[in-house]
């Protein structure tokens, strides 16, 4: 055998397979992985600070930015966070809408998660499906809130306007399509076997691993953990809705990126009860016009985002800008594996594990 | 499910080190800082609590608190732990070897807050430049 020495490759942060600002220091000998390091930080907007100088209100549309491709999710943890701190109820039709722009914003990030990661694996054809279905999403957004990327459309005690007239037959043909969409992604990707040589039995991840890492949503039940922040622990209104939450068990590339695919599914079935039980009303509850949590009060409060657990650690002085705001984000936490589970592997399998685990750099660096 | 059993357990156990309160959400459990590790062993080898979903310091101008929110997944619990640190010099043991998920968790904390894990394996700023001087989440951190 030829004796070669280890070469280090970076990867990033300038490259478009790291989904935006990610650094990987890879240390291959020839084509295998020995060792890597991750470096973060390329996209740190010091958040966490900013929100120090911001009123409560005036800090909504920067939690919009922070997972920007399911933009209603990161606004929808913090409003709930605050709002436990205040107490304030919500009437139920703005509960519905929520739920119903958070699971339209999950199937949003799961589809161009597909995309995505089809593209990082060579198949561009797969991207342009996805991002023309997820257009369709992206078409609603803009009806409700006027933005299609960055929302900022959930406020303390509602949301900020009714849906319109033309959103309903835009979202009952969507679901009607999802279906075919669904097969049309399985003809194209899940069947094909360069998608499956690159991706099964690449990147394994055990469930105790998995858990003692903080990994969360889809990465975790990938490994076969039965574990969703909507059943363990109901926020809003998500006990009233019946769905499944799908669980694979071999925690490899292949599980993850299938799992995606039966999630956008439940989130359509959610949807659907959801606009079925909505009522007539109210979209906002009574809030005080300057929000100002009670001196010494703490939260946290965690919701199911597209990526894991997305957690708000919220700390009053009673005045109105929080004196301490930390965001726990799945990206940040699920990135921690990305070394164990590339080491050992080949080059081009960090591409793989990088794509699948699906981190949003917006987020993990704050 | 209830923390009632397990919180009467470890108040036999660990006596003034720990005082517990709710905030409404979550059963707080106070403990002193040099207890800190033993008390999330205990958590996590007596009452399955695998999982560490958040940790996060504050700075209160005089002290530091550093707060661990932890999850069992078996038993679908929650539980946080507080634990004050010391202003001039906040110091704390690493959970690391407990919840392997503290690795980044402590160095976020490192880098943005400036607490000292003890025996941590790698404590190096994550977030902001390797070269950087300060911690910014500090009240008193002053850019320039």
């Amino acid at each position: 055998m030829i004796q070669t020495d280890n070469m280090t490759i970076n990867v990033g942060p300038q490259h478009p397979s790291t989904h935006g600002g990610l650094h990987v220091e890879a240390v291959l000998n020839g084509e295998m992985i020995v060792d890597s390091k991750v470096h973060l930080g390329y996209v740190h907007r010091s958040v966490e600070k900013i929100a120090e100088s911001r009123t409560y209100t005036q800090f909504i549309p920067y939690t919009s930015r922070l997972d920007y491709l399911a933009t209603h999710l990161p606004t929808l943890g913090y409003c709930q966070a605050v709002e436990k701190m205040m107490g304030v109820e919500i009437p139920e039709r703005a509960e519905y809408i929520r739920v119903i722009m958070a699971e339209l914003s999950r199937i949003a990030a799961h589809m161009l998660f597909i995309g995505s990661t089809s593209i990082d694996l060579g198949a561009t054809t797969g991207l342009i499906y996805c991002f023309r279905d997820r257009e369709r999403i992206m078409d609603m957004f803009e009806m409700t809130s006027g933005q299609r990327l960055i929302a900022s459309y959930m406020r303390f005690g509602g949301i900020s306007d009714d849906l319109p007239e033309e959103f309903f037959p835009a979202i009952d043909s969507f679901l009607e399509d999802i279906p075919k969409m669904i097969k049309e992604y399985e003809d194209l990707l899940v069947g094909n076997e360069i998608m499956q040589y690159r991706l099964k039995g690449v990147g394994r991840l055990s469930a105790e691993d998995a858990i003692d890492y903080g990994i969360s949503g889809p990465n975790l039940r990938a490994t076969g953990v039965d574990y969703d922040i909507r059943k363990a622990e109901p926020y809003g209104i998500y006990d009233r809705f019946d769905f499944e939450v799908p669980i694979a068990t071999n925690g490899d590339c292949w599980d993850r990126f299938i799992l995606r695919f039966k999630e956008i599914v439940e989130s359509g079935k959610i949807i659907r009860q959801a606009l079925d039980q909505m009522p007539e009303g109210e979209i906002k509850g009574k809030v005080p016009r300057v929000i100002k949590p009670a001196d010494g009060l703490e939260v946290y409060h965690r919701i199911e985002s597209a990526k894991g657990e997305l957690g708000y650690h919220i700390v009053s002085d009673g005045s109105d800008k929080p004196y301490r705001l930390h965001i726990r984000a799945p990206s940040f936490v699920n990135l921690m594996v990305l070394s164990m589970i590339s080491k050992g592997g080949k080059f081009q399998d960090l591409i793989a594990n990088i794509a699948t685990l699906d981190p949003v750099l917006g987020e993990s660096d704050r | 499910m209830s923390n009632n059993d397990m919180l009467e357990k470890l108040s036999a156990d660990f006596r003034e080190a720990i005082t517990i309160e709710t905030d409404g959400n979550y059963d707080v459990i106070r403990v002193e800082s040099d207890k800190l590790h033993s008390l999330c062993s205990s958590l996590k080898n007596n009452w399955k609590f695998n999982y560490l979903a958040n940790l996060s310091a504050t700075d209160f101008k005089d002290r530091f608190e550093v707060i661990y929110h932890i999850h069992s997944i078996p038993d679908n619990r929650k539980i946080a732990v507080k634990t004050v640190l010391d202003r001039e010099k906040p110091s704390v043991m690493t959970v690391t070897d407990i919840w392997r998920t503290a690795d980044w968790q402590e160095r976020e904390a490192y880098d943005l807050m400036g607490i000292m894990f003890t025996g941590h394996p790698n404590l190096i700023r994550i977030l902001l430049p390797y070269d950087f001087e300060g911690h910014p989440l500090r009240k008193d951190f002053v850019p320039n």
